[in-house]
């Protein structure tokens, strides 16, 4: 008397078998899909809240900075340099040649508008908050950004000149609202 | 160990470093079970997934959850409103551990009917008390976190009760809470051990297993394992099963969950705690009810205190004060009817938790309280002495395979029943 | 067997019986049953009830109640473009700061901000309500036994007079739904409260209808999209199951 489950001794009809195996493979088919169903949303839960989501973008107004001077706002937690540059800040930044550059790119290329620049202070480095926004900060040798961390220095476009850092210092996505009210974000 | 996966040289290398290959296979797959078990056996496996559910998705609210008074209850709705799918863990979670319960009482249960823990599964039936004991604690603090109003009375009367241990009680309290009140302090730590208690759970529930497997499985007839043809191994027999019993468990939760999220719990927790303001009636989510109006069945506070405890921890002696000497109820008439009674007063007992101690409600939470203790102490000894038992069957293969046995398979036996776990009265062969 | 049976029902009898005596909560009548569009397996929001009775809680109840948990942002879910939700928003003040000098200061709001409660805190909410606190109306659906049925029984069930011989006290309504008879807050509603932009007829059923399901939604944001996950997940699982089962008896053929 058999007392474990017996192996098809053959004499089962063809169509017991892919009757069996299409089973199988529905199940298992099946059941892939609602794993993937089960693990996405728990992956999903980890994405930024809705709450956070909203503070995503933030508006500033820039009417009452002077030429020659630079604010700090937060944007997603980090700061955002906001520099109303001179004249000679621009030149200075437009004389620079591109193949000089360790991370090439145009100022033109870095700006909507030459008077405004808008970067996110963090170095690229390894996320230290570099100097140059406050008055009397040291500025580096490219009179732009200085980083005390590590000494990477920004010139006047916020691109790394000397230094570590691997990149310039990064462009938000930004809109001008109207003359004096930018969206950051 | 030879399996079809052995024939792979990557599977042999690690095998012989750390078995988990032939450990997979000796306690998952050719792991021998009795072939005859019904569905009230699903219910352990239930057990442990649901135990993985709330742990995955404990994890995921710990993310978004600030355990601190002024946060507690904005963060859990921002759980519920801002964090994706974040109503869907919220309620999964509290759901889960209704679901927990129910799964974990019927399995209690299924160990009551079938004598599962009687010798030699003694420490695997207090390996499953200490286990309850876990998930009430774990449940008990969880609910503390949203900090509703039932939150914070419910933490503030069951804490309170700590104060009723002679001598130190008061100052034991005071430890407890951190504080002088439920506070701060207090909600802090119940979300550390919340946290903890789950994990030392899994230790446990390894224990229990491997307290299990060390001996076997019960089965409904009661009588043990006499050679392999009882048996049939666990892949791809239960697997499959369970596989089952998983799907139909599901699909009551996810009805909860989508459906009727907030029928099992208090409309009053969705209150932000209020120290100052106590709600009219305060009561426990329903899987603490029984013990609950066993607490308010005594009039002293200690007394109720202790019986309330008792009313647990005596099933740590059950194995010794069933003096039975047959297992399942299937062969004990007079048990079998107890049995049921017992199941009615606990759900009698439940309800008299649910309603304010009034009027009748008093009296019957009284005479149920009463009658509960007396079903351990006095009529489970009582049976086991004087109960006629019904004859066993020789073993299970044969009562269960038809081709076997002379008559169907009813567990009526040949003339002379066997010795199972011990000798059983002559049989007269009637029912 | 059957004597246990006997005794089971006997003992629940027992139970039920000593329950319908008296309902706990102090014998408030059972709110009325009405229809509502979000109920059941397969129910939605209706959007235009919802805008309606967001107006309602504009007009009327905001004044004394606050709405912590919901911020203008959420109103794109009852149907309102983001241009109209910034222009809503934009009508309201929020404290923000400290600004240069270290003083806060009022902004108007915008859509990440949450609606500005009427009261600083709830000593002047009790002050400006003859002692009571209007509670938060975000959750209220949820924390009430009863729920969208028990608000709007409150809405339209107060009286003029109360009945004979029940004592009213100072500065109190009479309402036949709420328990105990007696409620601080006046009667919130009456007919043309408010003039609704789509041109429904304001009568204080339809008022109370909208504001109560407005108040559902701020309860239940999830509501609609937990109803359809549910049914995916319901289907899916018969299905699984069912095929389950089908390999299982398969299975267990093999053992006789």
């Amino acid at each position: 008397m058999t007392d474990t489950a017996s192996d098809n001794d053959g004499t089962k009809p063809e169509g017991e078998e892919t009757r069996r195996d299409f089973l199988i493979l529905a199940a298992g088919a099946m059941g892939a899909m609602g794993g993937i169903g089960v693990v996405w949303p728990l992956i999903e839960t980890m994405n930024p809240s809705a709450d956070v989501l909203a503070l995503s973008s933030t508006e500033v107004d820039i009417s009452s900075i002077e030429v020659g001077q630079s604010i700090t706002v937060k944007w997603r937690g980090k700061p955002v340099f906001i520099r109303r540059r001179t004249m000679d800040e621009i030149s200075a930044a437009r004389a620079v040649k591109i193949d000089e550059l360790s991370d090439p790119q145009s100022d033109q290329d870095r700006v909507q508008e030459a008077e405004w620049l808008i970067l996110v202070g963090v170095c690229t480095h390894l996320g230290c908050i570099p100097l140059g926004n406050k008055l009397g900060d040291p500025r580096g040798d490219f009179g732009g950004w200085f980083c005390p961390c590590h000494g990477s220095h920004y010139d006047t476009s916020g691109r790394i000149r000397q230094g570590p850092a691997p990149e310039n210092l990064k462009v938000p996505e930004y809109t001008f609202l109207d003359e004096s009210l930018i969206r950051i974000g | 160990m030879a399996t079809p996966i052995h024939r792979y040289r990557i599977v042999q290398w690690i095998d012989y470093r750390l078995p988990i290959f032939s450990w997979t296979n000796e306690h998952l797959i050719d792991y021998p079970a009795p072939r005859n078990l019904n569905y009230w056996w699903n219910f352990g496996s239930l057990a442990g997934f649901m135990l993985v559910v709330q742990i995955v998705t404990g994890v995921i609210l710990a993310m978004h959850y600030t355990p601190h008074v002024d946060h507690a209850f904005k963060s859990t709705e921002h759980i519920m409103r801002d964090v994706e799918w974040g109503w869907m863990m919220r309620y999964l979670h509290a759901n889960g551990a209704s679901m927990f319960f129910v799964v974990i009482y019927i399995h209690i249960f299924r160990g009551f009917y079938y004598g599962s823990y009687k010798s030699p599964r003694e420490i695997l039936w207090w390996l499953g008390v200490i286990i309850l004991f876990l998930m009430m604690g774990s449940a008990f603090m969880g609910y503390v976190l949203p900090w509703g109003q039932m939150s914070f009375w419910a933490a503030t009367v069951i804490t309170n009760l700590l104060s009723a241990i002679p001598w130190i009680g008061e100052t034991l309290v005071t430890w407890l809470w951190g504080g002088f009140s439920v506070d701060n302090a207090l909600l802090n730590r119940f979300f550390s051990l919340h946290y903890l208690l789950p994990f030392l759970l899994c230790g446990v529930v390894f224990l229990h297993i491997w307290a299990l497997h060390h001996r076997k499985s019960n089965n409904p007839l009661g009588i043990d394992i006499k050679s392999s043809k009882d048996t049939i191994p666990f892949s791809p027999y239960y697997t499959i099963k369970d596989m089952f019993g998983l799907g139909i468990m599901l699909f009551v939760l996810a009805i909860f969950v989508f459906y009727l999220p907030n029928y099992l719990g208090e409309s009053i927790n969705y209150i932000e705690a209020d120290p100052l303001v106590t709600p009219p009636h305060i009561v426990p989510e329903w899987y603490f009810l029984p013990y609950y109006a066993i607490l308010r069945a005594v009039p002293d506070k200690l007394g109720g205190v202790i019986a309330m405890v008792a009313s647990i921890a005596i099933l740590f002696v059950l194995p010794w004060l069933d003096t039975s000497k047959v297992r399942s109820a299937r062969f004990r008439p007079l048990y079998k009817q107890f049995f049921w009674i017992f199941v009615a007063d606990c759900i009698v007992l439940g309800w008299v938790g649910a309603n304010p101690p009034e009027g009748s409600f008093i009296l019957i939470g009284r005479i149920c309280s009463i009658y509960y203790f007396a079903h351990f102490l006095i009529i489970l000894p009582l049976l086991g002495k004087f109960e006629r038992t019904k004859p066993l069957p020789e073993s299970i293969h044969q009562a269960v395979l038809p081709s076997e046995s002379p008559q169907n398979a009813s567990g009526v036996p040949p003339d002379d029943p066997p010795n199972t776990t011990s000798p059983t009265p002559p049989s007269t062969g009637k029912q | 067997m059957r004597y246990t049976i006997i005794l089971v029902a006997i003992l629940f009898g027992l139970t039920l019986v000593t329950i319908s005596d008296a309902d706990a909560a102090g014998d408030a009548l059972e709110p009325p049953d009405h229809e509502w569009s979000h109920t059941g397996v397969f129910g939605t929001f209706d959007r235009a009830e919802l805008q309606r009775g967001f107006q309602v809680f504009q007009e009327v109840c905001a004044s004394c109640h606050s709405l912590n948990y919901i911020a203008f942002r959420n109103l794109i879910e009852i149907g309102f473009s983001e241009d109209q939700v910034k222009a809503i928003a934009s009508e309201y003040e929020v404290e923000d700061g400290p600004d240069g000098e270290g003083e806060m200061f009022m902004r108007s709001a915008r859509p990440s901000d949450y609606f500005p409660a009427p009261f600083a805190n709830s000593q002047a909410a009790r002050s400006a309500n003859g002692g009571s606190l209007p509670p938060d109306l975000s959750l209220m659906v949820k924390a009430r036994d009863g729920g969208l049925d028990y608000l709007y029984g409150i809405l339209v069930g107060y009286e003029e007079e109360p009945p004979d011989g029940f004592e009213l006290a100072e500065g109190m309504s009479y309402n036949h739904y709420f328990p105990g008879h007696q409620i601080a807050m006046p009667e919130p509603l009456y007919e043309d409260a408010v003039e609704y932009s789509d041109g429904t007829e304001a009568s204080i059923d339809q008022l109370a209808h909208d504001v109560s399901v407005f108040l559902a939604w701020t309860a239940e944001p999830e509501l609609e999209i937990r109803k359809q996950t549910g049914l995916k997940v319901l289907i899916f699982l018969a299905v699984f199951t069912a095929l389950i089962y089908i390999i299982k008896r398969r299975v267990w053929a093999k053992l006789h």
